[in-house]
C-alpha cells in the first residue's frame, strides 16, 4: 500500500537520517578495529623504503606450493561445509520441531566444541579417530593425518553453527502454512519443498556461509589432525609472520585470502539477493511437539546417535581424562597456585574469561544488533547491502594479520590500545559480530514491514516501532546471538594471547600453557580446565537458553 | 521491557569503558611510568612469586609482564614495534633468531652488572653486549624407558643409530618450520652431518619411518609412549624429539613421585640452545630495564629458573635444584652453532627439509 501522506514522506527523510545513525557505530568500529589495523600490517609488508612492491604478488602466486596450499584450502572448505550441512541439518529440524527432554541441555552442550581451543579439540578427536580411537577400535580405521579427520573435526565444531543458525528461524514458521498445503493436496515432499525449503533458504545460505569461511580459515585442527604435510593458506600466513617474518609474502596471501573470501561473499550476496521473503513466525514454544510415528522417533534416535558418537564422544574423553587421577587430584591441583607458571591458581581463569566474554558480547550485541537493524530496512541501499557482506570479512582474515596489525596501528594516543584490557573483548567481539548480524538477519528480514508502517502511521516513534514491533520478534534471535558472541570470546585464543599477563590468564590460554610442558600433573590440569571451560560454556548457553521466559508480547 | 532497559544502560557504560581506556594511554598503565618496568616475552615465562617480589622490593620498581606467543612470534612482533616497544626489557630471544633481532636493531647496548659471573662457553655478543645470556637447555630425543627394557633393545644414544634399523618406526619429531625444538633438531642433524650431508641423514631417517608431527604437545602427549600424556592417548613411539629437562618434569609433576624418571635422554642426539635478555632500543623506562636485567643474573633469579622454566642456569655458582642435576642433568656434548650460521641458512634448511621430508 502506497502511504504517500505528507507526514509519511517528511518520516522518510528522517528515517534516512536514523539509518545513517544506526550504521555509524558499526562502521566506525570496523574501520578502526579492522580495516586500520589490516591495512597497517599490509602496507608493512608490500611498502619498502617508500616504494610500493605490488611486483611480489606475482612472485608469490607463481611458487607451485603456495599455489597447492590455496587449492587445497578451497577444497577442503568446500568439502566441509557440504559435510556439515547433510550431518547438521536433520539435527536443526529435530532441535526445532521435537519436543524431547533434555533439548535445552543437549542444544547447550553442542554447542560447547565450538567454542573449544583447537588445541584441546585435536587432542580429544585424536580419542575418535586416531590409534587406539572408537573407529580404530571397532573396524580397525585410523583416520588421523588424513583430511577425513580435518573434515569430521569440521562438522564436530560447526555442528552449532547450523543449528543454532537454520534451527533458530525453523522453529519459528508456522508449521500451519505447510498443512495448508498438505491439505490443498501436496504430497509431504512438495510441501515441504515449495513451502518450508524457501523460506529457510536464507538461513541455511547464512549457515553454509560461515562454516565455508571457518573451515576456509582454518589453523589448529589442519595443524595438529591433518598433520604437517596439509596447509592451509592460514597456516601459511601464521608461518610467513612468525616463523620466517616474510612479511611481504605474508602481504600477498592476506589479500589473496582477503579477495577469496570477498569473491564468496559476493557470490552468496547475489544468491540470496531474491529478498528474504516476510515470513510468518509463530512463537517458537508452540512449533515443537513430541515426535510421532515411527518414522520421526527414528529420525531422532538417529541425530541423538550422530550427536553422541561424533560429538559427545570426543568430549567425554577429555573428561574421563581429567578425571584420571585419584579424588579428584587434577581439580585440586588447579586451585593451587605454584608461583612460578601461575602466579595466581589456574582457577581464577575462570573469571577473567568470564568477564571479557561478558564485554565482548555487549560490544558485538551492540555492534552487531545496530548493524543488523540497519540492514532491515526496506528502503537499505546498495551502499548497506555492500555493508552487509563486509560485516562477515573478519571471518575470513588470519588472526595473526589482524594481532599483527593491532600492534603496529593502534600504539598511539588517542588509541593507544596495545596494553589495555579492552582490546581482548575489542578483539574477541569483531568475530561475534558477524555471528550476531547472520542469526538476527533472517529473523528480522522476515517480519512484516506493514506492521512497521501500521506502527508509525498510528504515530509511533522509530525507536518505538522497534522496541514493539521488531523487539518481541526478535528477542529470540538476539539471545541466540549473544549466546554465540559469548561462547566464541570464551574458547578465543589469539587475541588473548596479546595482553595475557602471568596474573590474569583466561581458561583457553590458560589450558595452553599447562600443555606447553611436560609432566602427569601438567597434562592433567590441561585436561581438567578444559573441562571446567566446557561446563562453564554449557552453563552459560543453558543460561541464555533460560532467559527467555518472559512470555509477554509474544503474538 | 526490563532488558532493553538493562542493554541500554549497559551501552552506554561500555561507551564511557571505551573512552576511558582510551584516555588512559601514556599513564603507568602503558609503561611510562618511571617506577613501572615491563617484560616482554614468549609464553614460556615464569619466575617463582617471592623471587620477584623480592626483586620489587629490593629495586623498588613493579614488574609487569606481557607474553606475546611463542618465540618466534614474540621476536617478530618486538622487532615490528621497535620504535615505539610494549615494554622495556625482551626475555626470550633464542640462538636461532638471535642474528634477525640484532640485525634488526632490536636492542641497545647494556653491559648488565654480573656479566663476569657467566660462564664463558655462554658469553656472546662480547664487544658490544648487546644481548645478555639468561639461559640455556638442550633439544634432545628422549626414549621411554618402559619400552626399551620389555623389548630388551638398548636406546640410542646417537644421530647415527636413529637411522638403523633397530630403531625403525620408533622417532616422532615436530615439523621444523611451526615448531622449535622440531628446528633445533634440524639444526643440530646440519651441525653434526655439515650443509651438504643433512639432507642424505633426513632421507634415511624419513626411510627409518620417523613421523612428523605439527608442535610439540602433539609429538610429546599424544604420540610418545613414555610421557604421562601420551601413556593415557596410547602413544606409541617410545622415542620423541623434546628437552634434556623434560625427565625430571616427569618426576615433578607425578604424584606420587616415582623414584626414577620413566623417561631418559640419547646423549648423542642434543642441540644447545640458549635464550637472551635484552634492553629494548627505545625503552620508556631504560634505568628499570636495566635493574631488571642485573637481577636475571642474580644466583636468586638463576636458581630459581629450573624449576619454573625446565632450563639451566649460565652463571656461575647457581643452585641447581637436585631433581636436575639427578633425572635430568645437561647435554654432555651437545651440537652447537654460531647464530650467524643459523641466520645465513635456517629458511633455505627448512624449506628443503620441508620438500624432502613432508612432500
Amino acid at each position: 500500500m502506497d502511504l504517500a501522506r505528507p507526514e509519511v514522506v517528511g518520516r522518510r527523510t528522517r528515517s534516512a537520517a536514523a539509518r545513517l545513525g544506526l550504521v555509524a557505530v558499526p562502521v566506525a568500529f570496523f574501520a578502526v578495529f579492522f580495516a586500520y589495523p589490516v591495512a597497517a600490517i599490509v602496507a608493512r609488508g608490500l611498502n619498502v623504503d617508500g616504494e610500493w612492491r605490488f611486483g611480489r604478488l606475482w612472485d608469490v602466486l607463481g611458487q607451485s606450493d603456495i599455489r597447492h596450499v590455496l587449492w587445497f584450502t578451497t577444497w577442503q572448505a568446500l568439502a566441509s561445509t557440504a559435510l556439515t550441512l547433510l550431518i547438521a541439518l536433520p539435527g536443526a529440524y529435530v532441535f526445532a520441531r521435537f519436543d524431547f527432554p533434555g533439548k535445552q541441555v543437549l542444544r547447550a552442550v553442542v554447542t560447547v566444541p565450538f567454542v573449544l581451543p583447537t588445541v584441546v579439540v585435536g587432542t580429544a578427536f585424536l580419542a575418535l579417530v586416531g590409534r587406539g580411537g572408537l573407529l580404530d577400535e571397532l573396524w580397525g580405521v585410523r583416520l588421523d593425518t588424513t583430511v577425513w579427520a580435518i573434515l569430521l573435526a569440521h562438522v564436530f565444531f560447526n555442528y552449532a553453527v547450523v543449528v543454532r543458525t537454520v534451527g533458530g528461524l525453523w522453529a519459528q514458521l508456522d508449521p500451519r502454512q505447510e498443512e495448508a498445503a498438505r491439505m490443498l493436496g501436496a504430497s509431504r515432499w512438495t510441501a515441504w519443498r515449495t513451502v518450508t525449503l524457501p523460506a529457510l533458504g536464507p538461513a541455511v545460505a547464512a549457515a553454509a556461509l560461515m562454516v565455508f569461511l571457518f573451515t576456509f580459515t582454518s589453523f589448529g585442527v589442519v595443524q595438529i589432525l591433518g598433520g604437517p604435510a596439509f596447509s592451509t593458506l592460514e597456516v601459511e600466513i601464521y608461518r610467513q609472520t612468525s616463523e620466517i617474518f616474510d612479511l611481504a609474502t605474508a602481504a600477498v596471501l592476506t589479500i589473496v585470502q582477503f579477495l577469496a573470501v570477498g569473491a564468496i561473499l559476493a557470490v552468496h550476496a547475489w544468491t540470496v539477493r531474491r529478498r528474504e521473503s516476510t515470513l510468518r513466525l509463530v512463537d517458537a514454544g508452540l512449533t515443537a511437539r513430541r515426535p510421532r510415528g515411527a518414522g520421526q522417533w527414528a529420525l531422532l534416535a538417529g541425530v541423538l546417535a550422530v550427536i553422541v558418537v561424533l560429538l559427545l564422544l570426543p568430549l567425554a574423553v577429555l573428561v574421563q581424562r581429567s578425571l584420571d587421577a585419584p579424588d579428584l587430584g587434577y581439580y585440586r591441583a588447579l586451585t593451587e597456585a605454584d608461583g612460578g607458571v601461575f602466579l595466581v591458581a589456574p582457577i581464577e581463569a575462570i573469571g577473567n574469561s568470564l568477564q571479557y566474554a561478558v564485554v565482548a558480547t555487549l560490544i558485538a550485541v551492540l555492534v552487531g544488533g545496530l548493524a543488523a537493524a540497519a540492514l532491515t530496512r526496506r528502503d537499505a541501499g546498495r551502499f548497506v547491502r555492500g555493508f552487509d557482506a563486509l560485516l562477515m570479512l573478519p571471518l575470513g582474515v588470519s588472526a595473526v594479520t589482524v594481532g599483527f596489525g593491532f600492534l603496529i596501528s593502534l600504539d598511539e594516543p588517542p588509541l593507544d590500545l596495545r596494553s589495555s584490557w579492552i582490546l581482548v573483548p575489542l578483539a574477541q567481539a569483531l568475530v561475534g559480530v558477524p555471528f550476531v548480524v547472520r542469526t538476527m538477519l533472517p529473523v528480522l528480514r522476515a517480519v512484516d514491514d506493514r506492521l512497521r508502517e501500521a506502527a508509525a502511521v498510528l504515530g509511533a516513534s522509530p525507536w518505538r516501532v522497534w522496541r514493539e514491533i521488531d523487539l518481541p520478534m526478535v528477542r529470540r534471535a538476539l539471545l541466540i546471538a549473544a549466546g554465540f558472541a559469548f561462547a566464541v570470546s570464551l574458547g578465543e585464543f589469539g587475541a588473548t594471547v596479546f595482553i595475557a599477563r602471568p596474573d590474569n590468564p583466561t581458561l583457553p590460554v590458560a589450558v595452553a600453557r599447562l600443555l606447553g610442558r611436560a609432566g602427569d600433573l601438567n597434562y592433567g590440569q590441561a585436561m581438567a580446565l578444559s573441562t571446567v571451560l566446557m561446563v562453564v560454556c554449557a552453563v552459560a548457553l543453558l543460561v541464555l537458553e533460560r532467559l527467555r521466559t518472559d512470555r509477554t508480547g509474544e503474538f | 521491557m526490563g532488558i532493553t532497559k538493562k542493554v541500554t544502560v549497559l551501552a552506554v557504560g561500555l561507551g564511557l569503558v571505551t573512552l576511558s581506556a582510551c584516555g588512559s594511554s601514556g599513564g603507568d598503565d602503558s609503561g611510562g611510568g618511571s617506577k613501572t618496568v615491563t617484560l616482554v616475552s614468549h609464553s614460556s615465562w615464569a619466575v617463582s612469586k617471592d623471587v620477584l617480589a623480592a626483586f620489587e622490593k629490593q629495586s623498588g620498581y613493579k614488574v609487569r609482564v606481557l607474553e606475546d606467543g611463542d618465540a618466534g612470534e614474540a621476536v617478530n612482533k618486538a622487532i615490528l614495534t621497535k620504535d615505539n616497544p610494549q615494554g622495556d626489557v625482551f626475555f626470550g630471544v633464542d640462538n636461532t633468531l638471535l642474528s634477525r633481532a640484532l640485525d634488526n636493531g632490536l636492542f641497545q647496548p647494556y653491559e648488565a652488572k654480573g656479566s663476569d659471573m657467566i660462564l664463558p662457553e655462554f658469553r656472546v655478543d662480547q664487544g658490544k653486549h648487546r644481548v645478555t645470556p639468561v639461559d640455556t637447555g638442550d633439544i634432545c630425543v628422549n626414549y621411554d624407558k618402559a619400552y626399551f627394557s620389555k623389548h630388551k633393545l638398548a636406546p640410542p644414544t646417537s644421530f647415527d643409530d636413529l637411522i638403523k634399523p633397530a630403531y625403525k618406526d620408533l622417532l616422532v619429531t615436530e615439523n621444523a618450520s611451526t615448531s622449535s625444538p622440531g628446528l633445533g633438531f634440524l639444526l643440530g642433524t646440519a651441525a653434526k652431518y655439515g650443509d651438504e650431508g643433512w639432507q642424505d641423514y633426513w632421507k634415511k631417517l624419513k626411510a627409518n619411518g620417523v613421523k612428523v608431527v605439527s608442535g610439540w604437545d602433539q609429538a610429546y602427549n599424544e604420540e610418545f609412549s613414555g610421557s604421562a600424556g601420551g601413556k593415557k592417548a596410547k602413544g606409541d613411539r617410545p622415542l620423541v624429539v623434546s628437552y634434556a629437562s623434560s625427565p625430571p618434569a616427569e618426576v615433578i609433576y607425578a604424584d606420587p613421585r616415582p623414584t626414577t624418571a620413566p623417561t631418559g635422554v640419547a646423549d648423542g642426539t642434543c642441540f644447545r640452545q640458549f635464550e637472551y635478555a635484552g634492553l629494548l632500543s627505545n625503552a620508556k623506562n631504560a634505568e628499570g630495564g636495566k635493574a631488571l636485567i642485573d637481577f636475571m643474573l642474580t644466583k636468586t633469579f638463576q636458581g630459581d629458573m629450573p624449576l619454573n622454566m625446565f632450563v639451566y642456569p649460565v652463571v656461575e655458582g647457581a643452585q641447581v635444584p637436585k631433581e636436575f642435576t639427578e633425572f635430568g642433568p645437561a647435554a654432555e656434548n651437545p651440537q652447537t652453532m654460531d647464530p650467524a650460521k643459523i641466520a645465513d641458512h635456517r629458511d633455505d634448511w627448512v624449506k628443503s627439509w620441508t620438500s624432502l621430508v613432508l612432500r
